[in-house]
């Protein structure tokens, strides 16, 4: 069994790495940056080694449960900082330092040269740090506390070549969005502080996580402390914060334009983990969600509609990394409409896969990026004649995406597919099917975009990389689109610094949707529906019912169905960019009004900035509070003052500006004020 | 006649105007005259570290320590005492006007224009506003009050810019007006039968002494007129327009006293006296402050938004920051059940952090201006290349103010909330919707001023220089130190607090 430093230890060395990089290495010795990248590496892999350690510990079902410890005491408010380390836990432990380690490696060849390598570093592991931190959290102000940090660090990483004013306003755009969802997720934290009372009278911290479950739990041995519509909105709250990290309509739109950091950001930050987070948000608290069909029928319906939605506007992007940014956002609506549906275990399965082939084809875009100097794919094209590894992988990682068989995307893809089907009764049906048929849809404009990337990126002639850009938008000056990439032209296939962490990702790719859990029988020692059931066991524990076994049978007909819908979207692509072979970026020039409004992101950005926050609220609302302010309450003081001074010329002697006379003044006023109650008594 | 004489407190609250006299009477040439004001304000911020660290703050040790009692011209009958104490309450504050004079101090090293002066006067605030924190008579503590404005009004109408004269004028009225108020209510609580007393300490812990009948003025009118003078000092919305004006022509230095501890002043007055010695008006009248501190907070982030000048933008925050404290203290109005210290301590720690985090603004301001000569944000842009360090400096400050965990801000804005939820939660949501806009103002006056596309003539501007990445540097231990571990404020505010909750909760569940 691991033992409680060993797990802090997990989160503290990446802290280190942080620290020693951003107080060490760049301060004073900034000449050999690489230091910083080697020290991030060395702890992340310790780091690792010790996550497959609790992992481990897990699955063998050791009760890792440890005694907080007291961070903040103020009147009732207990605030604890301590670990929570269930299935869910454990294996998010191994997703984040395991990711994060690959793409560490990757950066030392991605990065290098750049000026500010130590600081790239820092943040990296100030992030990773963070979102380890995250996801150990006992305690739902902590876990708060590390949510906001890895905000800020997502902040600090997108703005990270903050001489770029798109990368600036990329980064506060993130921030600011996802902190509106925080809100809801703060409000909801001060709800349970006003049932501190009940909550202590039952025994239970209002801010304990496993004593919130308990108090969402009907049957448990107090009742209900949480329920009815407070729980609902309890749920919503925290939902919000989740739909904010991890990009759900109406708060999406600032993962695109986080594509702004540098790539290997993108493939940690804003692909494998930390839009991740608002998924594992809604699974940590699954125990209180599961309490209101309400909450749960938004979840659901929410995560649906963000499925299509952004799959919709990944079909016209011409930025490679924008359509895998609305690609993830869609993914992260497949986990979310499953946790609404009750499919707890293939949502995580789900975010586990997802994790390494989304970070595969985020690493392959840099991949590609590295060798053509332009994210655009209009100037990309042929790049597998040249790129051979870089195109397999990201050719395994697209399939994987798409949910072709036998693929990690398949299994879990078809995991969440077959249980909106089945349904699990926790929301009506209408729901699911609603949901069912919107993910099914949303698989076949899957299959097509990354097709359509595929094909743009690798297939056809090589259309001129980032030189024919920077000729086409000099001719054409009112194109002021950004590009993040950085170098020049040498296509060839990347360093093996690079290569090989996405091997290894392709890798996973491949094996980890089956072997982590066979459908059938027993495979390589792993039981049958492994990672399903080792979920599902953790949830039932934190509800206090043990035995409770819940896994979904392999369906012969739903993959049938998926894959026919995938292999549609597929040979659409095909026949439109490779058959043709017409540069034509996409089909849907020809349907104008539909690609406009895609390619606008059907104007939600222009809603949000034009209209809501600069014509309605900072020209508007703002203005006019503003003039108020000037002319009303200023004007009535500056007011004030003026017919003071201009009352005549003895009380204009006392503007003499001299303290003196003031104080003397205000003592005899007093006085006055005094004699007159004196006498009046 | 003595009645306790610790001197630690008199020490600490007179060694900068002791400072200040030897300095104009003997220290000589301006490099000495710095030095030398140095050398004091180090030595005051060690003897309120002192104060602070050797506070007992166990359980069952005495409320108010380092007592300094003395009579007080007894002569003409007026049962007035010099009384210098601190409790919970007030030895963080002290600390923290120790260690901002510090800071205040080391912003002046380029000033270069009535040096002697200068230190002068800002070393005369420095005892001011310390014995605000320290006196325990009131009429002791309205003679700190009235001495802070001089020193004050100096420093901005002479060493300020823009409409300084101006500013510095309307500074003085505003306040004087506010404090003409508390006179008032000082004098009357003193001739209310049976009390005769100025005494704080007596009035705080024997609330009923003032319930007895035959009132000059009702108590509820006594509580606003003290409240009058708090509310423009804090300032509030709408008695504050004078701090945006004070603030922006105020010298660096000026600026971050004003900021950091003035404003305090306010909030300390508040909590002490219209919470400690007014309970039941306080709970009565809790929704007023709760409704004018929301107020402040939206309507202050909303309108620094539009600034265009960097020390007016910060200005501005203040005012919706300082909401907060109105908020927190806000939470004595639940209307049943136990009241929790949390609001009221999330209030005083609000003040210790805004002191902080805004300070450090200020100074990351002032080193701005010095630099480029303007703080007007669009000629301003990507800075952070040439000025790492006061990037990194102006970044974290802002973090803080918009409340990211980690950083001290987070804490206060948590308990705050916390606390006032329990009263009154929709206008606590209200509240919370500040953080988004203070997320707003800060990142966007981040991004216009340090980041993006920087103007040629920016190019080859200076880092801090060690002196003036001192204080930068103090704060920040400050800000994450506390925001990291802060128990070692709360617990000690929480000593302060404690013993007016209980009062409160006599009066609330009777």
């Amino acid at each position: 069994m691991v033992s409680e430093a060993v797990i802090w230890s997990i989160f503290l060395l990446p802290l280190g790495s942080f620290m020693f990089a951003a107080l060490v290495v760049r301060p004073l010795f900034n000449r050999y940056s690489l230091i910083s990248g080697l020290a991030t590496i060395g702890a992340l892999g310790t780091a690792l080694g010790l996550s497959i350690w609790t992992l481990r510990s897990a699955i063998l079902g050791h009760h890792l449960e440890f005694e907080p410890l007291k961070w903040l005491e103020v009147g009732d408010a207990t605030i604890e900082i301590g670990l929570l380390v269930d299935p869910l836990t454990a294996l998010m432990l191994v997703v984040v330092t395991g990711v994060s380690l690959l793409v560490q490696i990757y950066s030392l060849g991605y990065m290098k040269g750049d000026p500010s390598f130590s600081r790239y570093y820092a943040y990296m592991s100030l992030f990773t740090a963070a979102m380890l931190g995250l996801v150990m959290s006992s305690n739902i102000i902590q876990l708060y506390m590390f949510w906001e940090l890895v905000g800020v660090s997502s902040y600090l990483l997108i703005g990270f070549w903050h001489e770029r004013p798109s990368a600036a306003a990329a980064a506060k755009k993130a921030f600011i969005i996802t902190r509106i969802g925080d809100v809801g997720f703060l409000i909801a934290i001060l709800y349970l502080f006003t049932q501190a009372e009940t909550f202590s009278a039952a025994g239970l911290n209002a801010f304990h996580i496993p004593d919130i479950w308990m108090a969402a739990q009907a049957e448990a041995a107090a009742g209900a402390i949480i329920g009815g519509t407070a729980l609902t909105w309890l749920a919503l709250g925290i939902f919000a914060g989740a739909a904010g990290k991890s990009g759900q309509f109406p708060l999406h739109t600032w993962l695109p334009d986080a594509m702004e950091g540098p790539t290997p950001v993108s493939a940690l930050i804003h692909a494998a983990t930390m839009v991740a987070a608002g998924v594992f948000l809604v699974a940590r608290f699954f125990p209180v969600f599961e309490h209101s069909i309400d909450a749960m029928t938004v979840v659901a319906l929410v995560g649906a509609f963000t499925a299509v939605f952004a799959a919709s506007m990944g079909l016209v992007m011409n930025d490679i990394k924008r359509v895998m940014a609305y690609s993830t956002v869609s993914q992260l609506g497949y986990m979310m409409a499953a946790l609404g549906l009750g499919l707890y275990a293939p949502a995580i399965f789900h975010l586990v896969t997802h994790a390494a082939f989304k970070a595969l084809l985020f690493l392959g875009a840099g991949s590609v990026n590295h060798a053509t100097g332009t994210f655009d794919m209009r100037y990309m094209g042929g790049l597998r004649k040249v790129m051979p590894v870089t195109y397999v992988l990201m050719f395994i990682a697209g399939l994987s995406l798409v949910g072709i068989i036998p693929l990690a995307g398949f299994w879990s893809k078809d995991e969440i597919l077959l249980g909106a089907w089945d349904g699990t009764g926790l929301v009506d049906t209408w729901v699911n099917r609603v949901t069912f048929f919107s993910l099914i849809v949303g698989v076949v404009a899957t299959a097509f975009y990354t097709m359509r990337m595929i094909i743009l990126t690798f297939h056809g002639e090589f259309r001129g990389g980032i030189d024919k850009e920077i000729e086409d938008r000099s001719s054409d000056a009112a194109d002021d689109t950004n590009h993040s990439a950085h170098g020049g032209i040498h296509l060839h296939e990347s360093p093996l610094v690079m290569i090989l962490p996405m091997l290894v990702l392709g890798v996973i790719t491949v094996v980890i949707g089956y072997i982590a859990n066979p459908q059938w029988v027993d495979e390589f020692g792993i039981p049958k529906h492994w990672i399903t059931a080792f979920l599902s066991d953790g949830l039932a524990e934190a509800k206090n019912a043990i035995g409770h076994h819940e896994t979904l049978e392999f369906s012969r007909g739903m993959a049938l169905v998926s894959t026919l819908a995938a292999l549609l979207g597929i040979g659409l692509a095909v026949l439109v960019y490779l058959k043709r072979r017409r540069l034509v970026s996409d089909i849907l020039v020809l349907v104008k009004p539909v690609h406009i409004l895609l390619t606008q992101k059907y104007y939600m950005d222009y809603l949000y900035e034009n209209l809501m926050v600069r014509k309605w609220f900072y020209r508007v609302f703002a203005g006019t509070l503003d003039w108020l302010e000037k002319n009303i309450i200023d004007g009535t003081v500056d007011l004030v003052g003026w017919f003071f001074r201009n009352i005549g010329t003895a009380i204009g002697k006392f503007q003499t500006g001299q303290v003196q006379t003031y104080a003397t003044v205000i003592a005899f006023a007093v006085l006055a004020i005094i004699l007159a109650l004196l006498l009046v008594d | 006649m003595v009645e306790g004489y610790n001197g630690l407190l008199t020490a600490t609250v007179f060694l900068p105007a002791v400072g200040a006299l030897i300095l104009l009477l003997l220290v000589k040439g301006n490099k000495n005259v710095r030095n030398f004001a140095v050398f004091i304000a180090l030595a005051d911020l060690v003897l309120s570290l002192v104060v602070f660290s050797f506070f007992d703050r166990s359980e069952g040790a005495d409320r108010f320590q380092f007592v300094d009692k003395i009579t007080w011209i007894p002569d003409v009958g007026l049962n007035a005492h010099f009384f210098l104490a601190v409790d919970g309450l007030s030895a963080p504050l002290v600390a923290l006007t120790g260690l901002l004079g510090m800071c205040a101090i080391l912003a002046s090293w380029h000033v270069g224009f009535r040096v002697k002066e200068y230190f002068v006067w800002l070393l005369v605030l420095q005892t001011a506003v310390m014995g605000v924190f320290t006196s325990m008579d009131l009429l002791l503590f309205f003679l700190f009050w009235e001495l802070e404005l001089v020193p004050m009004f100096m420093l901005i109408s002479v060493w300020g810019s823009g409409r300084k004269e101006y500013s510095a004028m309307k500074f003085l009225i505003f306040t004087i007006f506010g404090s003409g108020f508390m006179l008032v209510g000082i004098v009357a609580v003193y001739l209310t039968p049976g009390v005769g007393t100025f005494d704080m300490v007596e009035l705080s812990t024997k609330t009923t002494m003032l319930t007895s009948a035959g009132l000059l003025i009702p108590m509820s009118g006594l509580f606003w007129l003290f409240f009058a003078g708090f509310a423009i000092k804090l300032p509030t919305w709408p008695v504050h327009t004078w701090l945006p004006d004070a603030h922006t022509d105020a010298p660096t230095a000026a600026s971050v006293m004003l900021a950091g501890v003035l404003l305090k002043m306010g909030g300390y007055g508040l909590l002490r006296i219209n919470v400690g010695m007014f309970p039941s008006q306080a709970d009565e009248f809790a929704w007023v402050l709760v409704v004018l501190g929301v107020v402040s907070v939206l309507y202050g982030a909303v309108i620094t938004m539009r600034q265009t000048d960097l020390k007016r933008l910060i200005a501005y925050s203040s005012v919706s920051h300082m909401g907060l404290v109105l908020v927190g203290i806000g939470s004595v109005g639940i209307s049943e059940g136990t009241l929790s210290v949390t609001g009221l301590n999330g209030a005083a720690m609000q003040l210790f952090t805004h002191g902080t985090v805004t300070g450090l603004l200020f100074l990351s301001v002032g080193l701005v201006y010095e630099r480029t000569h303007t703080r007007h944000i669009p000629d301003l842009g990507g800075l952070a290349g040439r000025m790492p360090v006061v990037a990194v400096a102006m970044l974290i400050a802002g973090l803080a103010s918009l409340g990211l965990p980690g950083l001290s801000g987070f804490v206060s804005e948590l308990l705050v909330f916390l606390g006032a939820y329990q009263a009154y939660d929709w206008p606590t949501v209200l509240a919370v919707l500040g953080i988004v806009l203070a997320a707003g103002y800060i990142l966007w006056m981040m991004q216009r001023t340090f980041f993006g596309v920087r103007r040629e003539s920016f190019n080859d501007l200076p880092d801090a220089s060690l002196v003036e990445a001192l204080p930068l540097g103090l704060m920040l231990i400050t800000i994450i130190g506390v925001g990291v571990y802060p128990s070692v404020l709360t617990d000690v505010f929480e000593s302060g607090l404690n013993p007016m909750v209980d009062v409160l909760n006599g009066v609330i569940n009777p």
